[in-house]
């Protein structure tokens, strides 16, 4: 067949096709682009200094190729001392061994004190040998250990970071072990994401399944007016809404004068509610119910009522029929809420921050404080992949269970 | 699901105690945000209400922490911020935003499931992870403590939003009306602005609406990308509340309770209106 032009049909389809498809790229463009510059290479850049370790290789050259035929036994030979002698003149003149300063602190406490202190007393050095001088300089370069984490430090990549964030550590003889007690908080930490996620989560199904039932069940009329009560908090700022939970729980604040006046409590015997882990999830419970009820209530609208009551005619009781019948039936509503629930609270920094005290903070407190105040990027950067990572296969949990394209918002 | 009248006592007790937990629970949702309205009229400088304001004597409120926010040049300076930031993202995301809706809602998109995914994923990622990388990529080409930074930062968080919301009202769009338009001989923006758009407005304004409140009520990138020249209205009460409580944020919490409810309303309006729409165009 063939078209008035003359042109075979398939050829036409093909060619029509095709420009459909380009069309629809060249609107898509547009914003694919904006996202991935803006975005996507941003985190990813973000992610590679997870595993960047460029300032031992970038800052100790010479270093870094003395130590390379070293054995790893005893101390290394003269020409590593010269070597490292030699960089530290050239990182003092570049400002650059304050770097090196920091990144060994992170493996071993107190390096920052040795390194910035021989750079200064070394520079002093004109010539060898320059094994006695450094160590004159700090006796800590008669330590082997310290040699070899300079030689395990020396690739440009290290799984380091990653360890840390597991509460692991190189060994000084670059096995893999144990964090020393008092510095394993990362692993704890997670699961207290994890195990205070879940609990949300729980929470906010056991108090927007009802509400969701009662609405999808009443008259619409009724149950939009009931409608505005979820939206409103879902619309308020979070700012405002974690300003409120101070407001109520704080022990001068509102709910522990009403206790006190119901007598429940004695006036100075106030229960601390908020800066602990009670205030993070009476706080996030409350910002995070709208996310369940909706999707719920989106489900529960479609089931017909006759459902129950032909499981009632059908000799089932109220309780049975609505446990084998009703909520089979709301469970994909649930999954959906639950994994959107889960998802924004692994991640939450803002509301554990105000009202978090030390026992109520997540990992992404944690992360937050090696940004800005540890400076430990590195560390940050794979503690940010971790929750990253979890975060994405929840997402294609999500998109299996409910669709992406499915989400209804308001 | 109203009671019927053969019912037994239990089932009345049940129907009751059902209705009056989920009360609760509505309260749980509201009295928050309702607690702080009237303490924001507080005349002292408390958090809780004195015994003034119980009793309803007219000394026990006043404006003053509303005066206080009025007369305060960071505040003021914080809430131009805000504006500036959210009304340039959200033009910048809404038209961004559409556009992509478009695309993804023809037949025979190739790769949707990809390109929907990475469209999705600044309300996917959490914030502290967007913010940090964000944080190091724009220090390293100058944008990082600029206005333009922000805005940039917040179109991206605000985009899948409009995606969201537009691809939604996009569903049972009826293409024969493009092709009829076609047919009569209009050009494609004319098609777009004549007979599309019309269809999609209340869409598109309920997403450029999510995306403003997102860009208005963000403090993650704020607090890493910012300088104290574009501290916005959030960031200025995350500092407040970190560093000492005043009833002054109760009044700019009360005012964007105010915002909020007025955002609410809009958007209920357009979606209802949106359905109407759809409700005539043949499925």
């Amino acid at each position: 067949m063939r078209t008035a032009d003359g042109m075979p049909l398939k050829v036409s389809i093909a060619r029509a096709m095709r420009r459909n498809k380009l069309m629809a790229l060249a609107l898509i463009a547009p914003l694919f682009f904006f996202i991935l510059f803006s975005f996507l290479i941003p985190i990813f850049d973000m992610s590679l200094r997870s595993i960047d370790n460029s300032v031992i290789p970038d800052v100790l050259p010479k270093t870094v190729a003395a130590l390379a035929e070293w054995d790893g036994e005893d101390l290394p030979p003269e020409d590593a001392f010269a070597a490292l002698a030699a960089d530290m003149k050239a990182g003092r003149e570049s400002r650059d061994i304050g770097k090196v300063a920091t990144r060994l602190n992170y493996e071993l406490s107190g390096m920052r004190g040795t390194v910035m202190g021989s750079a200064r007393k070394i520079a002093k050095v004109e010539e060898g040998p320059y094994k006695e001088a450094m160590i004159k300089a700090d006796k800590d370069w008669s330590d082997p250990a310290v040699w070899q984490l300079l030689k395990r430090l020396s690739s440009p990549y290290t799984m380091g970071y990653y360890l840390n964030a597991i509460d692991m550590r190189f060994s000084p003889d670059g096995a893999i072990e144990a964090q020393p007690d008092f510095r394993q908080i990362y692993i704890d930490l997670f699961l207290r994401t994890f195990w205070m996620s879940i609990l949300i989560t729980g929470l906010t199904i056991l108090l927007g399944y009802p509400i969701a039932h009662l609405m999808a069940t009443m008259p619409l009329r009724y149950s939009n007016l009931l409608m505005i009560l979820v939206l409103l908090p879902f619309w308020t700022s979070l700012l405002v809404r974690t300003t409120a939970w101070i407001v109520m729980l704080q022990s001068e604040g509102v709910l522990n004068d009403i206790l006190v006046a119901l007598g429940l409590f004695s006036d100075d015997a106030r229960p601390q509610l908020v800066y602990n882990k009670i205030g993070t999830i009476v706080a996030m419970t409350h910002i995070l119910l709208p996310f369940m009820v909706l999707p719920l209530y989106s489900v529960m609208k479609t089931i017909p009522p006759s459902y129950m009551r032909a499981a009632r005619s059908l000799g089932a009781n109220q309780a049975t029929a609505f446990i084998r019948v009703y909520v089979p039936q709301t469970l994909s509503g649930i999954g959906a809420g639950s994994i959107l629930v889960f998802i924004l609270a692994i991640g939450y920094y803002i509301t554990p921050a105000l009202v978090g005290g030390t026992s109520g903070t997540l990992i992404s407190n944690q992360i937050a404080y090696h940004m800005q105040q540890s400076l430990n990027w590195g560390l940050a950067a794979a503690l940010g992949v971790i929750l990253l990572a979890t975060v994405i296969a929840l997402y294609f949990l999500y998109n299996r269970v409910v669709g992406i394209d499915k989400m209804k918002l308001g | 699901m109203a009671l019927p009248s053969y019912a037994g006592p239990g089932e009345i007790a049940w129907y009751y105690g059902y209705r009056f937990v989920c009360g609760l629970i509505f309260l749980f949702l509201i009295v928050p945000i309702l607690v702080i309205i009237p303490l924001s009229f507080n005349s002292v400088p408390f958090f809780t209400f004195t015994p003034e304001m119980l009793s309803f004597d007219p000394a026990g409120y006043s404006l003053r922490w509303y005066k206080d926010f009025l007369n305060n040049p960071q505040w003021i300076h914080s809430l131009q911020n805000s504006f500036i930031i959210a009304i340039a993202s959200t033009i910048l995301s809404t038209v961004l935003g559409t556009l992509a809706a478009l695309g993804l809602s023809r037949p025979y998109t190739p790769y949707k499931a990809v390109i929907m995914g990475a469209l999705i994923s600044p309300m996917i990622v959490p914030l502290i992870i967007s913010a940090t990388g964000m944080f190091f990529f724009y220090t390293n080409v100058g944008l990082a403590q600029t206005h333009l930074g922000i805005i940039l930062a917040h179109t991206a968080l605000g985009t899948p939003f409009v995606v969201i919301t537009v691809t939604a009202t996009l569903v049972g769009f009826d293409q024969s009306l493009i092709r009829a338009a076609q047919n009569l001989g209009a050009s494609p923006p004319t098609v777009f602005f004549k007979v599309i758009m019309p269809l999609i407005l209340p869409g598109v304004i309920s997403g450029g609406l999510f995306a403003f409140i997102t860009s208005f009520d963000e403090v993650v990138v704020v607090l890493f990308l910012a300088d104290f020249d574009q501290r916005t209205i959030p960031l200025q009460m995350f500092s407040g509340l970190r560093e000492q409580i005043s009833p002054t944020i109760l009044a700019v919490a009360t005012i964007l309770v105010t915002i909020s409810i007025l955002l609410l309303t809009s958007v209920e309006l357009l979606r209802r209106r949106s359905e109407r729409l759809r409700g005539m165009t043949p499925q």
